[in-house]
């Protein structure tokens, strides 16, 4: 079988979200030490507070103050921390009740190991040295020996000077990329400075660059086709706005171009013409430099101009 | 009310790693599989519906290059859920009730190896409060198993049984990842050891639902039965893992009550239960006694195709009707955190 083709792909946003009233007043109460919950209809105080009723999904806007104690409700053994968790040395997810709260809230506990953790357990919460009103605000729960107060939790206003409005959330996702069968194929054939397309044995339309199946017939395309090198300009636009970490100066023309023997355009940049002299029907051939695996872009052959009867259906 | 049947389930070998074929190479076989069944081709399906979800490959509109497989150009009526298969094809029984078609074709695919299925899955939590943490799929099925056995629900010995189970059964199955009995090895996140974890991989499934008189049709050319379905329904429990009692499933049991689970006892169940300690909640919500055949595929711990996992129970299910292995049967999906969603759906062979 021929070497299968990889690559590392990052996937990695900072999510802006932006906050309810409810999470607002939490998130804000956690910067400044204090825990908040949500009375909801039927009485019950959720911590973390919802912004909707869980049973009814009215609005829920009354909030009270809670402990920062609790008790465990139920936890599993991490020994193997991952990227991004709470802590880096093995630790116990818990769902922990805080006093005066009816439900619970999830975090890590700090214990050196899973005979320091029963359900039941009575733990405090392990502010963090700098809070910035987020969950992580939580470093973490550690075991605490005192005894839940019992009290009715006390009504809130929810209130702070400077309140978080909104919060950013970075998330990275790290993947290995296959393209598969028919794109290794091209990919393997570009590197050698050949463009490869492929065929349906149905319909005969020869697809570039090839994804494996041809999206009429429903079917692999199992032909592979040498195609171009040279082709025509269906269709361009201009470039006016510089990309982030591309060094090309604008304006610059950007466009399909139908490869000889071609099924249908692929797109890419023209080169060696002034952007205003790019047109509908222009012959076109690929640049390769240095050790590239694919073109760099498109410059002209210098041949008269293709009829448009020649390419209207590539368009 | 229209009737709706199953009359073909086909599904792609299940691999750890399927590098060498994208999205769309491996589920084309898969869909050739129930057209050639019912000799169907791709320009006679109604209604195309499927599921899958982008984080799994970290490609934004991924789901739209699989789409070439079932030739959906020039456009043909066409729709996608972001989340498993069953529910593409919950929205299909649906267009089909409706009669604007007679016949729809569901697929779903799930490739888990490019990414870090453990840490996309946390992608999927609610954004403010749990996220941030990135606590995996493994530590949140923890909790539920650590509450089920402090309520003394199970313990260990009972979740390696139901592992046991599951793989015993997968070992006669030709499309399983995983087959025969093994250790209960070692904790992943205790009380859960790898055991009690479905495999992580890769694979596909499709199925072709049909109404009324063609789907008699498209079964006898099978010679097989269609899988008629008596009812379907999907429910929720409430967002927060806090807010609910996790070692209960009231979702599961209300959607089972819509689909008419309770009716009439059924012979078989395919449950998906990705961890052994989601079985536990499901069959008292379901009400499963001993004479119900449990999971005789394997359930998710032959294969887990997220995204194609619960569309693959529905399959198992027909497929055994249609075979006349079972005459009522209920078939389970869910997705989210903790059994979070849930669909039941009961089938039936001809009266």
């Amino acid at each position: 079988m021929a070497e299968i083709r990889t690559a590392p792909l990052v996937v990695e946003f900072p999510f802006t979200r932006s906050l309810g009233p409810v999470q607002s007043a939490f998130l804000t109460g956690l910067r400044e030490r204090t825990v908040l919950g949500v009375r909801a209809g039927d009485g019950r105080v959720i911590v973390p507070p919802a912004e909707y009723d869980p049973v009814t999904a009215e609005e829920i806007r009354d909030l009270v103050e809670v402990g920062s104690a609790g008790t465990v409700t139920t936890w599993a053994w991490n020994p193997a921390p991952r990227r991004g968790q709470p802590l880096a040395t093995p630790f116990a997810w818990v769902l922990v009740r805080l006093d005066g709260a009816d439900t619970a809230l999830l975090h890590a506990l700090d214990v050196p190991g899973p005979e320091s953790v029963h359900t039941g357990l009575r733990v405090r919460i392990r502010w963090a040295a700098e809070r910035t009103g987020a969950i992580t605000d939580i470093a973490c729960f550690t075991p605490y020996d005192g005894p839940g107060s019992g009290a009715e939790p006390a009504a809130h206003s929810g209130e702070f000077a400077d309140p978080v409005t909104g919060i950013t959330t970075p998330a990275r996702l790290d993947y290995t990329y296959a393209p598969g069968r028919a794109q290794s194929r091209y990919l393997r054939a570009l590197a050698g400075r050949k463009t490869i397309g492929e065929r349906c044995p149905s319909c005969r339309k020869v697809y570039v660059p090839p994804r494996g199946a041809c999206p009429t017939c429903g079917i692999a395309t199992d032909t592979q086709v040498e195609v171009g090198p040279r082709g025509t300009v269906t269709t361009y636009c201009i470039v006016n706005i510089k990309a982030r970490n591309l060094d090309i100066e604008v304006p610059y023309v950007y466009a399909h171009i139908a490869l000889d023997g071609a099924g249908l355009a692929l797109h890419a940049r023209i080169g060696g013409i002034s952007y205003d002299e790019v047109r509908m029907g222009l012959r076109v051939e690929p640049v390769w430099t240095g050790d590239g695996t694919f073109p760099d872009h498109y410059r002209p052959t210098g041949e008269p101009d293709a009829p448009y009867d020649s390419y209207k259906e590539l368009i | 009310m229209r009737e709706v049947a199953i009359v073909a389930f086909g599904q792609s070998d299940h691999v750890r790693d399927s590098a060498q074929t994208s999205e769309v190479e491996m589920l084309m076989p898969v869909l050739h599989d129930v057209l050639r069944r019912t000799g169907l081709r791709t320009r006679d399906i109604g209604f195309t519906c499927s599921g899958s979800s982008d984080y799994l490959a970290g490609r934004a509109f991924s789901f739209t290059m699989a789409l070439d497989g079932v030739g959906a150009w020039p456009p043909i009526s066409e729709s996608h859920v972001e989340t498993d298969g069953a529910w593409a094809l919950y929205e299909a029984w649906v267009k089909l009730l409706t009669g604007e078609a007679d016949t729809a074709l569901v697929y779903a695919y799930g490739k888990s190896s490019p990414g870090d299925l453990r840490e996309v899955l946390t992608r999927q939590l609610d954004p403010y409060y749990l996220a941030p943490l990135w606590p995996d799929s493994v530590a949140l099925a923890a909790l539920q198993a650590q509450a089920l056995i402090d309520a003394g629900r199970t313990d260990e010995a009972e979740l390696a049984a139901i592992a046991d189970r599951d793989r015993t059964a997968a070992a006669a199955h030709p499309h399983a990842q995983r087959r025969g009995p093994r250790p209960a090895g070692e904790y992943v996140v205790a009380p859960l050891r790898t055991g009690d974890c479905p495999p992580i991989g890769d694979g596909a499934a499709a199925v072709i639902l049909a109404a009324g008189d063609t789907a008699r049709r498209l079964a006898a050319a099978q010679g097989r039965r269609p899988a008629w379905i008596r009812g379907l329904d999907h429910r929720i429990e409430a967002h927060s893992l806090g807010v609910r009692d996790l070692t209960d499933s009231p979702s599961t049991r209300l959607a089972a009550e819509r689909a008419g689970v309770f009716r009439r006892p059924v012979d078989t169940a395919e449950l998906h239960a990705p961890f052994t300690s989601q079985e536990v909640v499901l069959r008292d919500a379901l009400a499963l006694d001993d004479t119900v055949r449990i999971n005789p595929s394997g359930g998710a711990q032959a294969a887990n195709p997220v995204m194609a996992t619960g569309l693959i129970r529905l399959g198992e299910a027909a497929d055994r009707i249609q075979r006349g292995d079972s005459d009522r049967a209920l078939a389970h999906a869910t997705s989210g955190p903790c059994l979070q969603q849930n669909l039941v759906a009961v089938l039936e062979g001809e009266a």
